[in-house]
């Protein structure tokens, strides 16, 4: 997967989780939590979705990598590439 | 039109999901209802065959006004009763329906899953529900859904609301205002706080996470809503209601778990028998429920089969929450957002994860002494996460 494609898939998951949110009007340091408003309910879901999308599963710890786009797109690269 | 809260005065009618000739079983969901608090699923309260159905989609009624009349097994069709609203016993044999089945509204065997700002788009702007794909949980309609199929497809009868509210926002902060406001003029509460040594339960529940993938991961969440149902198993008078007649202690824990919506609103939907689930169980169906809460898809019996209700702050919020009681329950159980403090370990000062929880309870069915058992009980079994 290109930066793009993994950029897509990440706002596809957001956008499912959360319904209410329109993936044109998340920002790229929005964050899940303080600006999205995500709970740890949501949070668990996405990276269940991504899990599902990507093929990279993201442990607890590594939750905080994954708080804003920005910060998620280059970690799920990262993890795909290893 | 059945009462789905101690707030409700009336509900306007969305869809029927039967239709005359049907055939009906306690439990089944035969109707969706628009409410201030979005979207309930009707169920029926007594099986029976559906004899005629006396509200009309769109019409705005009192709770108690008959919605339709189900005539139950072995009844002639001159007994016909009004069902929901009024139960009656049923009757050995099942006849034939006397009527061939005559089929008028326009019914899906399923309904139409959608969220309430979907509903009152899809209202406003006449398009029909029934035409659009879902790509919400569990494919219900979500508000973008409304907004690709763009403006008015008018023709459907189904889709006008006409005593639709304009704002469901509004609606949801009326009906909260009217709950809560009884709740503060007819119940004397008392508050009771303790502070909960957390760190066991956290690194049990780091270790199990670690070596789960995240579909079969568990939140700290369920670890409490499963130690507040276990300790309000065993609790006197803080698990219930309270009517005219006074207190009824439930003999069963039906956890009200209070859900926030995004956007504004709370919603507090029961698992029921939340004292007999598996964490996994109780992990699924917070799930279920807090999914279902957002797309407006929840049952009226989870409305109103709450016995207890659990309030969680969850990762971002503040240290401590003095709850309001949602009548006619006696009791609120909130929990803080679970932080790092220096307490108290052994002879030792040490850095724990730690969590206050609130108890607001309604002093006509008990007093302190019990609410601090209950609140030290919900303590104890926090401290052996692996027996939850």
């Amino acid at each position: 997967m290109t930066e793009d494609e993994i950029r897509a898939a990440h706002l596809a998951a957001l956008t499912d989780v959360a319904p209410d949110l329109s993936a044109d009007d998340i920002g790229p340091d929005d964050h899940l939590q303080d600006d999205l408003e995500l709970d740890s309910m949501d949070v668990l879901n996405l990276v269940a979705a991504l899990h599902k999308a990507t093929g990279v599963d993201i442990p607890e710890a590594d939750y905080p990598q994954i708080a804003t786009l920005r910060l998620a797109v280059p970690y799920l690269a990262r993890r795909m590439a290893a | 039109m059945p009462s789905l809260g101690a707030d409700m005065e009336a509900g306007t009618l969305a869809e029927w999901l039967v239709a005359p000739g049907d055939r009906v079983k306690r439990g089944d969901i035969v109707a969706v209802v628009e409410t201030q608090k979005g979207a309930i699923e009707i169920e029926i309260f007594e099986g029976g065959t559906v004899e005629r159905l006396e509200a009309e989609i769109g019409q705005k009624l009192p709770v108690g006004a008959p919605l339709a009349l189900i005539r139950g097994a072995g009844e002639a069709a001159s007994e016909m009763t009004p069902a929901p609203a009024a139960p009656k016993p049923a009757a050995a044999t099942v006849p034939e329906p006397a009527a061939p089945r005559l089929v008028e509204a326009t019914v899906s065997a399923t309904g139409v899953a959608a969220s309430p700002a979907a509903r009152a788009l899809a209202a406003e702007r006449g398009v029909d529900l029934f035409k659009l794909a879902g790509t919400g949980p569990s494919g219900a309609i979500v508000l973008t859904d409304v907004e690709a199929a763009g403006p008015a497809t008018r023709a459907a009868e189904t889709a006008a609301i006409p005593e639709r509210p304009t704002d469901p926002r509004a609606e949801m902060r009326k009906a909260i205002a009217a709950a809560m406001a009884k709740s503060k003029r007819e119940i004397p509460h008392y508050y009771l706080f303790h502070r909960i040594d957390l760190q066991a339960a956290t690194d049990w529940l780091a270790a199990r996470n670690a070596a789960r993938p995240p579909e079969e991961r568990l939140l700290m969440g369920a670890l409490i809503a499963k130690a507040t149902a276990l300790a309000a198993l065993g609790a006197k008078a803080v698990n219930g209601h309270y009517t005219e007649e006074g207190f009824r202690q439930a003999d069963a824990v039906h956890l009200g778990l209070a859900v926030s919506l995004r956007g504004g609103g709370l919603i507090a939907p029961a698992i029921r028998n939340a004292h007999a689930l598996s964490l996994d169980g109780m992990m699924a169906a917070m799930r279920d429920v807090v999914a279902r809460a957002r797309a407006g898809r929840l049952r009226s019996s989870e409305m109103t089969d709450g016995t207890l209700t659990l309030s969680s702050l969850g990762e971002k919020g503040v240290e401590a929450m003095a709850g309001i009681i949602y009548p006619p329950q006696v009791a609120l159980v909130a929990f803080g957002t679970p932080m790092p403090d220096a307490v108290p370990h052994g002879d030792e000062v040490a850095v724990r994860e730690t969590v206050t929880v609130s108890l607001a309870a309604d002093h006509r069915a008990s007093d302190g002494r019990i609410g601090a058992k209950f609140l030290a009980e919900i303590d104890r079994q926090l401290q052996h996460p692996e027996e939850l």
